[in-house]
């Protein structure tokens, strides 16, 4: 038989055709909540990447006559204190809190994936020495690492993604090190050893790959919490500094607007809120897809 | 036991070591002077070259480092650049109202929170299971800065059911204290609840699959005996660890609904002395925190140890 | 000094009190913005610290709303004619917290304090006090260096609180942990950052005219969170309530907003000659600065940011205040003006200004919005928002252009510029330096009359409207909201909160 031929007689039989990667897949799609959560964020990313062709006003165009207007034809989402348009703001505002997650965490992959390889492998005091210093970054509460670290390099989004992303990046030691050690005992490692495979290869094509579903997992959920501390951070002062929209500065100015101008609080809220929900969901459906023991 | 707990602690002592190097560390990194900051308006140079002195702000860091350790390990850790107060007098005063807020938000955690996972585990795949995480999540994903904000403005500024903010302790007047925690300890608790209630679910859900439960369902009893007799107790244990865990966030995570809401407690302490460069302050209660938290993770793991027989034979 | 209107205060303040009728024990709750320092006042150095002053300790000398300065524990005071010396009757009857009787001995134990407890901040503020003489049990002399108009109003101030000599001398730098006065409350608890609780002193010498059994300060430094407590009746009175919120404070029957216009100011302080970064454009050409103020509308800044509450301003002094130049009014915006000056300064084709800004909500906003209107006239603006500590050592090291910078105002004049633009000035952070300006400001300290004061004020000031060290955009105004059972409260522009002879009633 010719290789098509064999291709073809495998993807007809559903049992032969399921490979590892479709069945993946295809519990996904099953997952709705995690379809949800999938679109909810695909949403806010494609609004994020089109604000610079949308035809929206400049987020930063003031209009003395327009200040703290309520949601209007010319304004949908209203104005803000200095008269910017909110829905403009919250467009843009997208692009720098999606930034500030998906940097956070990157920056927390790139520093605490290799470290809990190395962590998890070699063991004994390099091991020891990573653990006691993760456990005591750990043991600092989050919020207050981050809020120490931006004070220190001085408020604005990349400072804050920075402090984010270290203060994030002892969760992936820690996970990526467990990982390491549960997949250092399975067999194929042991017989690539046997083979004299060198360390770099078998840490790259052996155990990296098998360690990465549940990071990848983890991975989505900080993205979530990373959104969040962002918002925090602006919260109080620290994050994406003004005229630059984004949603955690933009609450921080709409708390002292509540009574006159409750829109301005609400969208970046309702923003906030449904991206970390997609995010979470999203989080959820990838565990649950990846995990063996489901059904 | 004892010589696994004493082998945990032996392996904390240089975590918390680490901790006091790096927590003193941040003198360095913040840039600012803190004495100009304290001083405000009124920069006199003598003064603030006698309060240098003073306080040992000019010897070389290590110095002050050792000071530091040598003062803390005998229960003196500085005292307040901005009021003068002795560190550890400070943090008597919030440890308190940080652990009042923290059990009460435990309280609303546990109480959504383990129901609701239970629930979501028992009638799992059903519309009920889909609805209940996503409320869940929803917990979770709301920025609960946010969340406080709106719940002021509608329950205390509109209905005016509710003190907006402030903190009476439960000595002077037991209700009032209770009402004006109550609501952010509900803008705490609905995120905890939100990762308790998750983690009933899957603990639910590997009991319920398990064998002694379908030996109870076999023999015939009644689902919800099955369920709260059997199935629940086993469930517990990872819940319980779980909750010690998250104690220790609780008291540390508080951050910013302590604030919104003014509660005076630990995080607006440390987050006050961060932006007023009070580094005797901060570097007090990080530790502090830090070293609670680790006893915390122990007592944990203790617990573990204790409920859960199978891991004795290690 | 008019003693008719001494007298006549007096009065006021007795009859308030004698036909007030019996009020009900109130335990009056009053909210702050932030939480006070260390409660010493030689030591202190905040604002609310002072607010909480008002109620604890008394001071040597008091001021009118008119800033004219009136007794309080000192009765009647003469300067001798070359102005060398000041003698002071003190009031009698007067007693500390602690049951220290208060007489000339005391006074001059807290001038010297402030003069030379180490970590006292009132150093400069008593330099002419050479030395004290206790010429009667309550008569004390004060002999200055030389003539110095300042020192009544400093005595207005924390300088001339009067402490027990007994508790300072026990307590030493620690006297802020229990401080003991003696105005019409005493200490009773502190909590940092939840609250100061003072109690009614019944040995007040003015007891009657105190109608509170006790004052507790509640530091809440959300303006909306606060507003919402004295809404729900939490708290009965609070300080500097947002221009913003003026709208829905206006709107409830239930309460009641005073307001009064500041002694300070708000504006952007320039690197003159302050390090290396003092040699730069802004720094060396008065013209670009010039052009930046023509750039600014102020009304404009104060509508649309403070909703017209404050007080638009182009000087060290707001408009309203006596020491006012009144022949510099706040200048209107002038677009051309301010392309020309860029255009005489070879800047034709745009500037650009990196400005630091505390990454607090107002000032942000306020340097939005003159950011948007100095890009009209070609000015290229950079917002760096830095933390208040960050931004504060950087100004004092030089390492700024521009610096959005306030002042919470002195009663005396001096207050407001010595110590800014005088060669030595110890807040000078831009490093004016201009001989005839030190000439003048040295000069207004010691003049004799006000009107010759003024005219040397007012010299200075057309200097420092030429050269713009400081650039002033506005002057804020203290707006208190309380409950209206209160009444009787005066607003003061020092935005102290003054109890004597406030009531209240159900």
């Amino acid at each position: 038989m010719t290789d098509a031929a064999v291709n073809q007689a495998l993807n007809a039989d559903p049992v032969l055709a399921a490979t590892p990667e479709n069945r993946v897949w295809k519990k996904f799609k099953r997952h709705k909540s995690a379809m949800v959560g999938g679109f909810l964020v695909a949403f806010f990313v494609i609004i994020a990447l089109a604000a610079p062709i949308l035809p929206i006003p400049d987020p930063s165009a003031t209009d003395w006559g327009a200040v703290r207007k309520a949601p209007s034809w010319a304004h949908w989402m209203g104005t803000d204190e200095i008269g910017r348009d909110v829905m403009s703001r919250m467009i843009w505002g997208a692009q720098a809190s999606l930034l500030a997650g998906v940097m956070s965490v990157g920056i927390a992959l790139m520093l605490g994936v290799p470290l809990g390889i190395v962590a998890g492998y070699f063991g004994g005091w390099t091991d020891a020495v990573i653990s006691r210093c993760t456990e005591a970054l750990l043991a600092a509460p989050f919020l207050i690492l981050a809020i120490a670290l931006a004070a220190f390099l001085g408020p604005s989004l990349t400072n804050a993604m920075i402090a984010i992303g270290i203060s994030a990046t002892p969760i992936f030691i820690r996970l990526t090190r467990g990982q390491v050690i549960n997949v250092k005992s399975e067999d194929y490692v042991d017989s690539a050893l046997a083979i004299g495979l060198p360390t770099p290869k078998i840490l790259s094509r052996y155990i990296l790959p098998n360690v990465l579903p549940p990071i990848l997992v983890q991975a989505t959920l900080t993205i979530a919490t990373a959104i969040i501390a962002e918002a925090s951070l602006s919260f109080l002062g620290l994050g994406q500094q003004p005229p630059a929209p984004s949603w955690g500065s933009m609450l921080n100015t709409a708390k002292n607007f509540l009574n006159q101008a409750p829109w301005m609080a609400m969208w970046p809220g309702i923003s906030i809120f449904l991206v970390v929900l997609g995010f979470n969901l999203l989080g959820d459906g990838l565990r649950d897809a990846l995990d063996p023991r489901e059904h | 036991m004892l010589s696994f707990l004493f082998r945990r602690i032996l392996i904390a002592l240089p975590t918390i070591l680490l901790i006091s190097i790096f927590v003193f560390a941040l003198q360095k990194i913040l840039p600012g002077d803190p004495l100009l900051v304290l001083a405000g308006e009124e920069r006199d140079p003598e003064t603030l070259a006698f309060l240098r002195e003073k306080y040992r702000l000019n010897d070389p860091i290590w110095m002050q480092y050792l000071a530091w350790v040598g003062n803390a390990l005998q229960g003196d850790l500085g005292i307040s650049l901005r009021t003068n107060q002795p560190v550890t007098e400070l943090m008597a005063q919030k440890l308190p109202v940080t652990i009042q807020l923290a059990v009460m938000s435990m309280i609303f955690a546990l109480v959504i929170g383990i129901p609701a996972g239970i629930l979501s585990a028992v009638k799992k795949g059903t519309a009920t299971d889909y609805v209940a995480n996503i409320v869940a999540l929803s917990g979770l994903s709301i920025p609960n800065f946010w969340l406080g904000i709106m719940l002021i403005l509608l329950v205390s500024v509109k209905w005016q059911l509710l003190p907006a903010s402030g903190y009476v302790p439960l000595s002077e007047d037991f209700w009032l204290s209770i009402k004006t925690m109550l609501m952010p300890s509900f803008v705490l608790g609905t995120a905890l609840a939100a990762t308790l209630m998750r983690h009933t679910r899957s603990s639910m859900l590997t009991v319920l699959s398990a064998d002694y439960v379908r030996t109870a369902r076999a023999k015939g009893l009644v689902e919800r005996v099955v369920i709260l007799k059997h199935a629940l107790r086993n469930a517990l244990t990872p819940i319980v660890t779980l909750t010690a865990l998250l104690f220790g966030e609780l008291v540390a995570g508080a951050v910013l609904t302590e604030q919104i809401f003014t509660i005076p407690g630990f995080g607006k302490l440390v987050v006050d002395a961060v932006f007023n460069r009070d580094y005797a302050v901060v570097q007090g209660i990080v530790l502090v925190t830090a070293v609670g938290f680790i006893f915390m993770n122990l007592f944990a793991d203790a617990m573990y140890y204790v409920l859960n027989p199978r891991l004795r034979g290690q | 000094m008019s003693h008719l209107k001494t007298a006549m205060i007096t009065a006021l303040l007795s009859a308030t009190a004698l036909t007030a009728s019996p009020l009900m024990a109130k335990d009056l709750r009053i909210a702050l913005q932030s939480d006070a320092d260390v409660l010493d006042p030689d030591q202190s150095r905040t604002f609310v610290g002072r607010i909480v002053y008002a109620s604890l300790c008394d001071k040597l000398v008091d001021i009118t709303p008119d800033l004219e300065i009136i007794p309080q524990l000192a009765t009647s005071w003469t300067t001798s004619d070359d102005g060398t010396s000041i003698t002071m009757d003190l009031r009698e009857g007067v007693v500390f917290h602690d049951g220290t009787p208060f007489n000339a001995e005391a006074v001059a134990a807290n001038i010297e304090r402030s003069q030379t407890m180490d970590e006292s901040r009132r150093k400069s503020e008593l330099k002419s006090i050479t030395s004290t003489e206790v010429t009667g049990e309550y008569q004390i002399k004060l002999n200055l260096a030389g003539a110095d108009a300042t020192l009544l109003a400093q005595l207005a101030d924390r300088a001339g609180m009067m402490v027990s000599p007994t508790a300072a001398a026990a307590a030493g730098a620690d006297f802020g942990l229990n401080p003991v006065c003696s105005g019409p409350f005493s200490f009773t608890e502190r909590v940092a950052q939840d609250k100061i609780v003072l109690t009614k002193f019944g040995d007040y010498w003015n007891a009657d005219a105190i109608n509170f059994d006790s004052v507790t300060f509640l530091p809440i430094p959300d303006t909306t969170v606060r507003l919402a407590n004295l809404q729900s009746g939490d708290i009965d009175m609070l300080e500097r309530l947002a221009a913003t919120d003026l709208g829905q404070a206006e709107a409830d029957a239930n309460i009641v907003v005073d307001s009064a216009v500041s002694l300070g100011y708000q504006g952007i302080t320039f690197n003159i000659a302050n390090g290396e970064k003092g040699d730069n454009p802004w720094g060396n050409d008065k013209r670009l600065r010039q052009a930046l103020s023509y750039a600014i509308d102020r009304e404009a800044i104060n509508q649309v940011v403070f909703e017209g509450a404050f007080a638009a301003g182009n000087q060290s002094f707001p408009p309203t205040s006596p020491w006012y130049n009144a022949d510099f009014p706040v200048p209107a915006r002038d677009v051309e003006k301010a392309k020309a000056l860029l255009a005489e300064a070879g800047y034709a084709d745009g500037i650009d200004l990196e400005v630091q800004v505390p990454n607090t909500t107002v000032p942000l906003q306020l340097m939005q919005v003159v950011q948007s209107m100095a890009s009209d006239v070609g000015i290229n603006m950079t917002i760096t928002s830095k933390e208040f500590a960050t931004l504060l050592a950087d100004q004092s090291a030089g390492d700024y252009t521009a610096s959005q910078i306030g002042w919470s105002g002195r009663v005396d004049p001096d207050g407001n510029n010595h110590q800014f633009v005088t060669t030595d000035g110890g807040i000078n952070d831009s490093k004016f330096s201009d001989p005839k300006v030190d000439e003048l400001m040295n000069a207004a300290r010691t003049a004799p009359t006000v009107a010759e004061r003024k005219a040397l004020y007012d010299e200075a000031m057309v200097i420092m409207l030429d050269e713009l060290p400081r650039l002033f955009l506005y002057h804020q105004k203290w707006i208190w909201a309380y409950n209206d059972s209160m009444k009787g409260f005066t607003p003061y522009p020092d935005g102290m909160i003054r109890l004597e002879g406030v009531t209240w009633e159900e």
